[in-house]
């Protein structure tokens, strides 16, 4: 079981958070109406061999949106940085 | 008998009865079923899961390939438990699990004369090659799994609880042997939290197998007691740490009244540990590899560590005449000890020529050497009578020249010790062959956390165990001024000195009627690993599952270093290059009632209730799930089946007005300054333009275009939205809110929360529910002072109510926002003004005839266009999925759209799921869509559905198929708008 140390609330069991995907990628601006770029946002996924990072919603906690530094390889946790606080 | 008369950690004074197929065994506590069957001479404890062949206890652990029995009767009757690792009680019942008429003589021992032509894939290759195809194997497979001797579980709910526990602590210590007492004293000095765990039900591992009452008992007790004292340190014994996972999580079962006849009362039956740990010292010890020679399954043919744990521990002489077969040091103090009880002794050594020390020892104690020989077969029928004895050549690591035949009544075989580094494997460690040391190691820098030591670390001998377990220890604590650990007076027994033993396989010319078996468990023989390699199955992975070695229930902890030997030696190459599989959790087989603890039946998982939960159960509403809510779904009166109820539930909402509990709507509060710009980005439909005291109704999109969730929303004042979704969607819109809150669009200043708990709500429905409601509350509601999609605050009784008008049924309808501690008490009013109750049932049929999307419709795989909803995507706004809906292949009129379907006959019932087939097409392939909802309509008499229809809205009138292959219907139905009541609204408007 992974275990995250949320930045609101500690070191926390993977059971309570969800996981929401690839946190390197950046949203299109809300009125791009370029489908190639949208299409690349939603459909286009690297799969690294190592370091990632990644999203995870701290559901039954905070309910903040963390980025969290994962080792696809390892699954050794880095830094969890809330969201909002990272760069996008 | 061969119990001796003193000795052993039993204790005489408690003397128990246990039962093995109906044999009586006189035992004592501190046995185990393993020793209290040979203590009683019993051989034969079971039969080989492939050739029937006879099989006794190999072992005195959990290693334990043979001994594999059915333990206790009826609902608390558990299969393949093994016989070494039962602790006994009195009263104890098992049984044989295998052979037939009986595990002494079993018909099926026949098939062994057949083993030559039942080699490794055997099955597949004769049930399943060209020509035979699947269907071949699915028959025979039946009769193929009836033939093996595998056992049967319990078919009867099982009485007993099981418990979990949560758990945390610094440093949890793996093993309670030398080393793991060691590294559990250094760092239980340190202050640090300790936990330290051992699977037998006593600390000291090894040390018990000492003869009882010597220095390595006066060392233990020193240690345990003050272990005990320190309280920052927790052992559990009886518990097994079975799984290592990541975030240094640990799996511990802990057998709390296993070893009882049952659990007594308010006591679970077993504890699942979750422990998370900062690190672990794991210190698991070692387990003893055979040797492999000519019928090396005969029972009495066993571990020589085994043989010393029987003696020393149980007072248990396993045989008068004792043959030892080893290539290093550590058989020695067995043999002198089997020697000094009476038992005739003799050790065959592999190696050419011996320390004079060893053999010095060996004399002392009446011991007879026989150095640089080797056993080549077992001989014996139902056990062990003799072995045949050549000279072992060293260069070719085979046995040569005549052999001579030695009686024995037990075999002892020691080819050397693995580390037993399956958790540290778990955590992804792949260990590295040493071949000074002739095991595989583990690199201690593979899995950070995890520091293993003594046995586990390849650490030779009870004095270098203990000091690199209290040098673990202490580096997992960053432990200083801890003080020293001085080990026990005893001799440490070296087990490799001067051992060679790359492969332990000796039987390299023995003809085939002699088979030798490099995993017992699963009746693979050498020859079968040779047949793989010769099929070039190169990879040990393959050649594993080819074989099926190792992948018993004991995961080869005896046999898999055999398989990859022998591998090395048919490839030319190291054990090194060969490598090992990877272990998985768990360590040893656990029951499931252990992981399911008591998430069982309603404790599955918590469930939701409404508000007006009682007042459903109070007036015999049925009940269904819908997700984690128990929903009420129809009020059944005297006689009535759910078709009756719905349709008269329904049939009074058409004509008067019903009630019906939507609290399970989810419920978003979204307040701020950029309330209404969030909300319109979201939904594909405008909500800035919203006027406050209204409400729409919107739907959202995915990012890739499709349909994501649907509701109504109220703008309660300029910066403040109450937005509901679907039942089942309440959670993921949410999510999806924060995300883009807190994510690209982190500047939007505005807050979300859910308040789905905090509101309960009564849809009110039916030409006569303004009429009712006017009655319980004092606001106007006309249609000139509120329109429909308009909202109006009032009071019914004491308790303030929001009164949404909107409609999901097509009659004239209201929602009730009611604070969810007040909720029955309004719902009770309504009733007593004249409503009546309708279920989920009846707001199904009301809403298929009204010709709404719900969840069968709004399955991830439509979009508005499917669904005939694109009339309310903006054109002048971004929205999310904006783009991407108007991807081409989305556009294609040829993708299923929304239509409504009649039943021709106008009594077949429709199945959701049914294809759609044009009436003269062929009823091949997917159709050309599919039925998605269906009801009998009590407004049109009939069965009716809404379907997913290609070219749909262009299809109205046509006569169609559905067709659905599971229960072999095939329904004529004309094809209709998807509205079937009302469709231009005169209802719900007026
Ligand atoms: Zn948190």
């Amino acid at each position: 079981m992974l275990r995250f140390s949320c930045p609101v609330c500690g070191l926390r069991d993977e059971t309570e958070f969800t996981y929401g995907g690839d946190a390197t990628l950046v949203r299109p601006a809300h009125d791009d109406t370029n489908a190639d770029h949208w299409h690349d946002y939603v459909f286009l996924r690297d799969n690294p061999r190592g370091a990632h990072r990644e999203y995870w919603h701290h559901v039954q906690g905070c309910r903040q949106w963390l980025v969290v530094e994962r080792d696809t390889l390892t699954h050794a946790i880095g830094l969890v940085a809330l969201a909002r606080e990272s760069r996008p | 008998m061969t119990r001796l008369s003193t000795g052993g950690r039993i204790d005489r004074a408690r003397p128990i009865t246990l039962h093995f197929d109906g044999i009586k065994l006189a035992a004592y506590q501190g046995d185990t079923l393993a020793s209290a069957l040979l203590a009683h001479g019993v051989r034969i404890v079971n039969r080989s899961f492939k050739y029937h062949r006879p099989r006794g206890v190999f072992s005195a652990g959990v290693e334990e390939p043979n001994a594999l029995v059915h333990l206790r009767e009826g609902a608390r009757g558990e299969p393949n438990t093994r016989a070494t690792s039962i602790e006994a009680f009195d009263g104890l019942v098992s049984h044989s699990q295998s052979g037939w008429p009986s595990v002494r003589r079993d018909i099926g021992g026949l098939l062994g004369l057949f083993m030559r032509f039942m080699p490794a894939g055997f099955y597949y290759k004769t049930f399943i090659g060209p020509g035979r195809g699947t269907k071949a194997w699915m028959f025979f497979e039946h009769f193929i799994r009836k033939a093996a001797s595998t056992a049967q579980p319990p078919m009867l709910d099982d009485p007993d609880s099981y418990e979990k526990v949560n758990a945390f602590c610094d440093t949890l210590v793996i093993g309670a042997g030398p080393a793991g007492l060691a590294a559990a004293l250094a760092a239980g000095r340190s202050g640090a939290r300790v936990i330290l765990v051992d699977q037998d039900n006593a600390l000291g591992g090894s040390l018990l197998d000492q003869p009882a009452g010597g220095a390595g008992d006066a060392w233990l007790q020193s240690v345990s007691d003050e272990l005990h004292q320190l309280p920052n340190l927790r052992i559990l014994t009886r518990t097994t740490a079975f799984g290592a996972y990541d975030g240094e999580v640990y799996g511990l079962i802990e057998r709390v009244s296993d070893h009882l006849a049952t659990p007594p009362e308010g006591q679970p039956r077993q504890r699942y540990w979750l422990v998370r740990a900062r690190n672990a010292v794991l210190a698991t010890g070692a387990i003893e590899r055979p040797l492999v020679f000519g019928n090396n399954d005969l029972p009495g043919v066993m571990l020589a560590s085994a043989l010393r744990s029987y003696l020393n521990r149980y007072g248990v002489l396993c045989g008068q005449r004792v043959v030892l077969c080893t290539g290093n040091d550590s058989v020695y103090a067995t043999a002198c000890e089997l020697a000094s009880v009476g038992a005739r002794v003799t050790v065959l050594d592999l190696r050419p020529t011996l320390p004079e020390a060893l053999l010095a020892q060996a004399k002392a104690a009446g011991v007879a050497v026989r150095p640089g020989t080797a056993v080549v077969t077992a001989h014996g029928r139902r056990q062990i009578r003799g072995v045949s004895v050549a000279t072992f050549d060293a260069v070719t690591g085979r046995t040569r020249g005549a052999a001579s035949v030695l009686s024995c009544d037990v075999l002892g075989t020691s080819a050397g010790f693995t580390p037993t580094l399956h958790l540290w494997s778990q955590r992804g460690g792949r260990p590295v062959y040493d071949p000074q040391r002739l095991a595989f190691l583990p690199n201690t820098t593979a899995v950070p956390l995890m520091f293993c030591a003594g046995a586990a670390l390849g650490e030779d001998g009870l004095h270098a165990a203990i000091a690199n377990g209290f040098a673990q220890g202490a580096a997992a604590c960053i432990a200083q001024n801890i003080g020293t650990l001085a080990p026990p007076a005893l001799p440490s027994d070296g087990w490799r000195r001067e051992a060679l033993m790359p492969s332990a396989i000796l039987a390299q010319t023995g003809d085939a009627a002699m088979p030798a078996f490099v995993d017992l468990q699963h009746d693979v023989k050498r020859s079968d690993i040779d047949l793989a390699h010769r099929e070039g199955y190169v990879s040990v992975e393959h050649a594993k599952r080819y074989t099926t070695g190792g992948m018993a229930t004991d995961q080869g902890k005896t046999s898999n270093v055999h398989i990859l030997s022998r591998l090395a030696e048919l490839r030319g190459t190291t054990l090194g290059d060969v490598g090992t599989t990877t272990f998985r959790p768990p360590y040893t087989p656990i029951a499931f009632g252990a992981i399911v603890g008591r998430e069982l039946g309603p404790h599955f998982r918590p469930t939701r209730r409404s508000p007006m939960q009682d007042w459903h159960q109070a007036h015999g509403a049925r009940f269904i799930d819908a997700g984690a809510w128990s929903r009420a779904w129809y009020y059944p009166q005297s006689g009535e089946d759910i078709r009756a109820a719905y349709l008269r539930e329904a049939a009074h909402v058409r004509a008067d007005v019903g009630i019906v509990d939507v609290s399970t709507l989810g419920k978003i509060a979204v307040q701020g300054p950029d309330a209404a710009e969030f909300l319109d980005r979201l939904y594909c439909n405008a909500f800035a333009s919203l006027k406050v005291g209204r409400l729409r109704y919107g739907v959202m999109l995915r990012d890739d275009g499709f349909v994501f969730d649907d509701g109504t929303t109220a703008r309660l004042g300029e910066t403040e939205f109450l937005t509901s979704t679907t039942t089942a969607n309440a959670g993921p819109v949410l999510a999806r809110m924060e995300h883009l809150l807190q994510t690209a669009w982190r500047s939007m200043r505005v807050q979300v929360t859910s308040v789905s708990d905090q509101w309960g709500v009564i849809a009110v429905a039916g030409p006569k529910s303004r009429a009712l409601l006017q009655t319980v509350c004092t606001v106007d509601l006309s249609a000139q002072a509120l329109p429909n999609m308009a909202f109006v605050e009032t009071q019914i009784g004491d308790v303030p109510v929001r009164v949404h008008r909107m409609s999901y049924s097509g009659e004239l309808a209201y929602e009730l926002y009611i604070p969810a501690g007040f909720a029955q008490e309004v719902w009770q009013i309504l009733i007593d003004a004249g409503a009546k109750p309708y279920g989920t049932e009846a707001m199904g049929a009301l809403r298929i005839e009204k010709g709404h999307v719900a969840g069968g419709e709004l399955d991830g795989r439509t979009t508005l266009k499917d669904l005939a909803l694109e009339r309310l995507a903006s054109r002048r706004k971004p929205f999310v999925g904006a783009v991407l809906r108007l991807r081409p292949k989305l556009e294609d009129l040829a993708r299923p759209s929304l239509v409504g379907l009649e039943v021709l006959d106008r009594q077949t019932p429709l199945k959701s799921g049914a294809l759609l087939f044009s009436g003269g097409k062929p009823i091949s392939g997917h159709g050309d869509g599919y039925v998605t909802s269906t009801t009998w309509s009590p407004t049109l008499g009939g069965p009716i559905g809404l379907a997913l229809l290609a070219y749909g809205q262009g299809r109205i009138g046509e006569t169609i198929r559905c067709v659905d292959l599971l229960s072999g219907t095939n329904v004529a139905c004309r094809v209709v708008a998807p509205c079937f009541v009302d469709p231009e609204g005169v209802r719900q408007n007026g």
